[in-house]
């Protein structure tokens, strides 16, 4: 049975580093469900988070391939219970004056927002887990959904603790040039 | 934390700066002025290297000008770019030390991929130096572009482009750093014409900041304990050592574990010589085309203890009923290797020099708390195997000669001392069966990514990493036409090669599995090179043609006059045309996809097992 993995990646900000993370997935044949980059505190690190489905023994052996990478730094499995994760949504919707109001009863349903009005038009913006952005997407296909842009997930562990210091902390990558 | 000590002006930079005061000048802050190319090269000198295989072109052109001037650093030119590569793996599989190849941009650098890919298979250090258009131009698609990093980033363990030359020296020295340091490979360094051609200041890091590079931890004195325990109890041990043990270099410490424990050992195609072939307890090769005893000594074992191997596939056959009965213990310095392909009941994470210096001493003393096993019955067992299933041949009806008894030979003449270098097909299984192997680093050969043609490059690079060592090259005759150009570079820059052609005017091992499994409907594996054929190419013309010796042996008879001949030519390179017959085959052997327990000891021989499952 697979199951979806929320994996967050800390790498150098290097050049080509997302591109060796996301070849690693598809070389070893692992399928990404989304993924997202995006910097951090530390304007040297940068943190891709990716959803993965996969099985527990292939999950293990693609983080033990990812640790390999010389720009990854820490990977850390973030579970669904102790973390935070969100995406975001954008839908564009035709609509005239009648079906707005419809649209908009939804939108403050799903506590998402309106950032975009035109007279025949209309864009929904919404953050929320992956759930909810599926339930917001069924609640609005009555209408006439034009496009759908959707960002991949990004997540935070619960509690005080920080990834990224412990990943600074670590600080085993110091090597004597021994030439 | 210690500060290395200051780069020291070399040789090369004397000559250099007489050549060019203008362009290297001492900088203020201790580096000197100097433009990339000419850093390229001090870097390259400073980080250890003294041999380089390459090829000029465009963009690495700014880099070979300084080049001329070194003294530290010796340039084969070779005649094609992957000859290049294969030689810097022959120079690292020899020496133990990375092996560095150099190219231009575009289909140079594409000509390496070969090797490079070859190299990460089998954990070889190399780093590749290729030059790159003008950073300017990058993305245009302009003339000899490709992208280089993009095409070799899931065949190396690490590249990189450098585009400022103030770059270069951290470059080339976090490239050699992470070859050699941790599980081996490749490392490719593209240099933009650009960078080689701007003025820099030349200052060789002190230290190597890679925060993220695991070079491997230290063995976990839990895990080595229990697999003492384990070693010490265990009814039927077998050792299964892989290639890690060579690239480690811990042979001495494998002997100490072997004599302790009195397991049988196996060794694969990548460990032949990691334990001496007259240890009594080494059953040899295992695997598709390993012994009787050595594929039975696994799937029957209790305790497999697995010493810098993967559990490839042409040694597992089917996984699923690979060493069925065997709690598995598994050392490896890359943590991704462990449990990859078979779950390990105890995972052991280090160099192995590490773990055999830990594990020897925690078994010793688990034999004064238990004793030391009784294996009597085991051995007993395997001395069976071994007697009733001793690697042998039989020659074939033709009235040809048997390729196994020219390699057999071959090993027997030239000594363990020599290094010999396969290609990739029937001729290096029988050089891994027929020759004995008795030190480390006597065996090269082209394993996990299986390249034919690697054997003649190979055999050129061995024999420039340790010119003192005869250095056979066992090739086949398609292999041989796919690479020998570079036997021209042999005979121009005086490395005394020896190319010993088993010509059996076919793609041998594909034949015999058109022979075994395509109902002998040979399609494309006629080659033509042999007896009563069109003989084209005529590789003893050809050999001479390239300034070497050609050597022609038609029957088994002449085998050992004619290689006493080859061996007493030593200012040239040498080219032994053996033609033998196209129908020997390689056994012992277990099918494609089929379990080790399916071994034929011969066509339609197997053995029978009674295995308490």
């Amino acid at each position: 049975m697979t199951d979806k993995h929320t994996l967050s990646v800390l790498v150098e900000n290097k050049p080509g580093v997302l591109a060796r993370v996301s070849g690693l997935f598809s070389r070893r044949a692992f399928n990404i469900h989304s993924l997202a980059v995006g910097p951090t505190e530390h304007p040297e690190i940068s943190r891709i988070t990716v959803v993965v489905d996969v099985d527990e023994h292939p999950l293990e052996q693609v983080t033990k391939q990812l640790n390999k990478l010389i720009h990854v730094l820490k990977i850390v499995e973030l579970e669904r219970d102790r973390s935070v994760q969100r995406e975001l949504l954008l839908v564009k919707l035709r609509a005239d004056a009648r079906q707005r109001t419809e649209i908009l009863q939804v939108v403050e349903l799903f506590r998402a927002k309106v950032v975009d009005v035109a007279t025949d038009s209309l864009v929904v913006e919404a953050v929320g887990t992956p759930e909810k952005l599926e339930a917001l997407l069924a609640a609005l296909a009555p209408h006439d959904i034009r496009e759908i842009v959707q960002s991949g997930t990004v997540a935070i562990g619960r509690g005080a603790r920080s990834i990224t210091e412990r990943a600074l902390d670590r600080n085993h990558g110091l090597i004597q040039n021994a030439s | 934390m210690a500060q290395a000590p200051a780069p020291k002006p070399s040789a090369m930079s004397a000559t250099a700066t007489q050549a060019r005061p203008a362009t290297t000048t001492q900088a203020r802050g201790g580096g000197e002025e100097m433009n990339g190319a000419q850093s390229l090269i001090r870097s390259l000198e400073r980080a250890g290297a003294t041999d380089i295989f390459g090829l000029p072109g465009g963009a690495i052109l700014p880099a070979y000008d300084p080049l001329m001037d070194s003294t530290i650093l010796r340039h084969i030119l070779v005649r094609h770019e992957q000859g290049a590569g294969h030689a810097a793996q022959g120079y690292a599989h020899a020496t133990g030390r990375p092996g560095v190849c150099i190219a231009t941009s575009g289909p140079g650098a594409t000509n390496l991929v070969t090797p490079i890919a070859d190299a990460n298979m089998d954990s070889i250090p190399m780093v590749a130096i290729t030059g790159q258009v003008a950073a300017a131009n990058i993305g245009t698609d302009a003339f000899q572009e490709a992208d280089i990093v993009g095409i070799t980033q899931p065949i190396t363990k690490h590249n990189m482009l450098v585009t400022d030359p103030a770059d270069i020296p951290r470059a080339i020295a976090e490239a050699f750093y992470i070859a050699t340091n941790g599980r081996p490979g490749p490392v490719l360094v593209d240099v933009t014409k650009s960078a080689m051609q701007t003025q820099t200041v030349f200052n060789w890091p002190d230290k190597i900041e890679l925060p993220g590079f695991n070079s491997g931890a230290k063995p976990h004195s839990k895990t080595v304990q229990e697999a003492a325990r384990l070693l010490a109890t265990a009814r039927k041990p077998v050792l299964y050592v892989g290639g890690g043990v060579i690239r480690s270099g811990a042979s001495e410490g494998l002997l100490k574990l072997a004599n302790l424990s009195g397991a049988a050992v196996v060794t694969t195609l990548m460990a032949r010589g990691a334990l001496p072939d007259s240890h009594p307890q080494n059953l040899g090769m295992p695997g598709m085309h390993g012994t009787v005893p050595a594929v039975a000594a696994l799937q029957n074992a209790d305790l497999v203890v697995s010493l810098g191997a993967r559990f490839d596939d042409r040694v597992t056959g089917n996984l699923d009923s690979f060493a069925p009965l065997a709690t598995i213990v598994h050392a490896d310095i890359d943590p991704a290797e462990i449990g990859k392909n078979r779950h390990a009941d105890v995972p052991i994470v280090g160099d192995l020099k590490d773990v055999f210096a830990d594990l020897v001493p925690a078994l010793a003393e688990e034999h004064i708390k238990h004793g030391k096993p009784d294996l009597e019955g085991w051995w007993k067992q395997l001395d069976e195997w071994r007697t009733t299933y001793s690697l042998g041949y039989t020659p074939t009806d033709d009235g040809l000669g048997s390729p196994q008894h020219v390699i057999q030979r071959l090993g027997e003449i030239s000594g363990p001392e020599s290094i010999f270098v396969a290609g990739v097909g029937q001729h290096q299984m029988w050089a891994s069966q027929f020759i004995k192997y008795e030190r480390p680093n006597s065996w090269i050969n082209s394993g996990g990514l299986g390249t034919m043609g690697f054997s003649v490059p190979a055999a050129m690079g061995a024999k420039v990493g340790a010119p003192d060592r005869t250095v056979w090259s066992i090739d086949g005759d398609g292999c041989f036409q796919m690479t020998n150009q570079e036997l021209v570079t042999c005979a121009l820059n005086e490395i005394p090669i020896k190319v010993a052609i088993i010509n059996n005017s076919s793609l041998g091992m594909v034949r015999q599995w058109q022979t075994l499994f395509y109902n002998q409907r040979y399609s494309n594996t006629d080659l033509n090179t042999g007896h009563g054929t069109a003989r084209v190419p005529d590789f003893v013309k050809l050999a001479d043609a390239m300034g070497c010796v050609g050597l022609r042996c038609e029957s088994d008879a002449d085998v050992d006059a004619t290689i006493k001949r080859a061996m007493e030519i030593d200012d040239q390179p040498v080219v032994v045309d053996f033609t033998v017959s196209r129908d020997a085959m390689v056994w012992p052997m277990v099918a494609s996809g089929t379990s080790n327990d399916e071994i034929q000891y011969a066509k339609g021989i197997a053995p029978k097992w009674d295995r308490e499952d």
